[in-house]
């Protein structure tokens, strides 16, 4: 075996592993106390007694149900009008030759630096016009057009080689037929990828829910803790520890389970 | 087809996209530039044209410095920070040690979590006294410290919340990057008798680099556009010691209401993200090695 082949240093595993524990704490702190009475909040104790009682406390305390609900319907309209609206695109992107191409390509990629999420003030001026405020629509709206999908989708659908489009159009297949039979199905993982880094994504989000929703029917989960934390609890971090693990569980089970798919999905979505 | 027809379907394919980019990035924006021209409307008084006043204002605003000040020093602190654990971890879990499942996992899973929860974790981990920071650095001897209430430690104390939720983040685009690493590379380096030092200096980073530049771009933009841990975990506070940009931005729009004011800071941070695109196009693009 090679130097610079050899399996890595007891030091180096000693130093992965302690970087690996530090970065697991503070979550492993969430979960204890969140698991066990508020006396042992803060007291260790391997035969503390378990128990569920914080998240029924947290349950009950606030409406959770209706913002978990609230946050499925908002990453669902996000995810589908993603998919369609840049599938259309990049679909015109990657086969059509037409004036002002490039152009149009650029100013769609300047969304990749200027977010909706940074232009808040105008964005709630424009739900505010369209009467949308407080509503479920107004959170999904901006996020629909994404330059990031349309990019990655473009990329994907110039690698489909142009015969098998030929022959779908010999078979008698229309443009969006074409798109639907021989686009679509190919680029799946793409689709798959982007679905997974496209609900992450919208389902932390924070800042523009906050700002455009101002009621239990709207309020995403994020919101709807953010509100239930900060307010008159009166501080019971097991109660406050239950409802965030609440929160993020979840994404955080469907990641535990199907973690390959997380993992490369990012990772497929990163390159480009 | 004729061209026309093409051009036809090209737009029809297009439109849904068009209009909902130019409602929500493109329109908002040139009227962001607008709006800082003048003033804000209140009640019966419309909007006055008034040129650079808010500008002059902005100038003039200690608080606006202040914000400017703690999101460079920001930036400056996560980014390095998280984008060389990132390699570490990136690079452990790339190695054969034992349990490196597990350790992806440590690594990756604070990616997965809200913000917002985030938030909550780190603040309970912070609390004066009983928090797990203070209970551990007792046992050391060393006294209750109210980390996000004093100004000498507030704004590192959200940088680390900030590193522990980005890191695991990058590390994943790191580890796509040096599983495409041929093998024939590290052999070649054995023969010629490079130790693991020297490869990774001047193999393994310099075929790393477009990745480096990918995370740096996503993580100048994070550091600029991410402030949810703010809202929960300080406001701001103490004393505007953790003012981010986006954060005074939306202090000044959602709680002042002063539309005028907040538009002209959003004009700031536009201008800053223009030239951040442009140092990616013109400067590092250039410098870096694709094989």
């Amino acid at each position: 075996m090679s130097i610079a082949d050899r399996p890595p240093g007891p030091i180096e595993t000693i130093g992965a592993w302690l970087l690996g524990l530090l970065w697991i704490l503070p979550l492993a702190y969430a979960v204890w106390t969140a698991f066990h009475p508020s006396a042992y909040a803060t007291r260790f104790d391997l035969l503390a007694p378990l128990t569920l009682e914080n998240f029924v406390a947290a349950w009950q305390a606030a409406p959770f149900g209706r913002y978990l609900f609230n946050t499925t319907v908002i990453v669902t309209m996000v995810l589908a009008g993603q998919f369609l609206v840049c599938t259309l695109a990049a679909y015109a992107f990657a086969r059509y030759r037409f004036p002002g191409q490039s152009l149009l390509f650029a100013l769609v990629l300047m969304q990749l630096m200027v977010m909706p999420d940074i232009l808040i003030v105008e964005n709630y001026r424009t739900m505010f016009a369209l009467g949308l405020v407080d509503t479920l629509g107004a959170v999904a709206l901006p996020y629909m057009a994404s330059a990031f999908g349309i990019f990655l989708l473009r990329q994907t659908f110039m690698t489909v080689p142009k015969e098998l489009e030929e022959a779908a159009i010999v078979e008698g297949c229309s443009s969006l037929g074409v798109l639907w039979r021989v686009y679509v199905p190919l680029a799946r993982p793409v689709f798959v990828a982007y679905g997974l880094v496209s609900v992450s994504y919208h389902w932390n989000n924070f800042l523009w829910p906050l700002i455009v929703t101002n009621s239990v029917e709207t309020r995403p989960l994020t919101v709807g803790l953010a509100v239930f934390s900060s307010t008159d609890q009166g501080i019971d971090w097991s109660i406050i520890s239950a409802a965030t693990l609440m929160t993020a569980a979840p994404l955080l089970v469907a990641f535990l389970i199907f973690q390959r798919a997380f993992v490369q999905s990012f990772m497929r979505a990163g390159i480009r | 087809m004729s061209r026309l027809r093409t051009s036809i379907h090209a737009s029809l394919l297009l439109l849904p996209a068009v209009v909902l980019l130019a409602a929500f990035t493109h329109v908002p924006a040139v009227r962001t530039f607008i709006g800082a021209l003048y003033t804000t409307p209140r009640g019966k008084r419309p909007a006055v044209f008034v040129g650079l006043d808010n500008y002059r204002q902005l100038l003039d605003d200690p608080v606006f410095w202040q914000a400017m000040a703690n999101n460079v020093w920001y930036a400056a602190l996560t980014i390095p920070l998280s984008v060389v654990l990132a390699l570490v971890m990136a690079l452990a879990v790339d190695a054969r040690l034992p349990g490196r499942a597990a350790l992806r996992m440590a690594y990756f899973t604070p990616t997965v979590l809200p913000m917002i929860a985030v938030a909550n974790i780190w603040l309970f981990f912070y609390t004066p006294g009983y928090g797990l920071l203070d209970q551990v650095l007792g046992l050391f001897g060393l006294p209750e410290t109210n980390w996000l209430g004093s100004r000498d430690s507030a704004l590192y104390a959200v940088i680390a919340v900030a590193v522990w939720k980005e890191a695991g983040f990058f590390m994943i685009f790191y580890l796509a990057a040096l599983q495409t690493i041929p093998h024939d590379l590290r052999e070649a380096a054995a023969i010629e008798g490079a130790s693991r030092f020297t490869f990774f200096r001047r193999v393994t980073l310099p075929l790393l680099m477009p990745t480096t530049l990918f995370v740096l771009v996503n993580a100048v933009i994070g550091a600029f556009r991410l402030v949810d841990h703010i809202v929960v975990m300080t406001r701001g506070g103490p004393d505007n010691a953790t003012a981010l940009l986006l954060y005074y931005i939306y202090e000044i729009g959602f709680r002042f209401w002063d539309s005028a004011y907040a538009a002209t800071l959003t004009t700031v941070l536009l201008a800053i993200l223009a030239v951040l695109a442009a140092v990616q196009f013109l400067f590092l693009e250039r410098r870096i090695h694709y094989r």
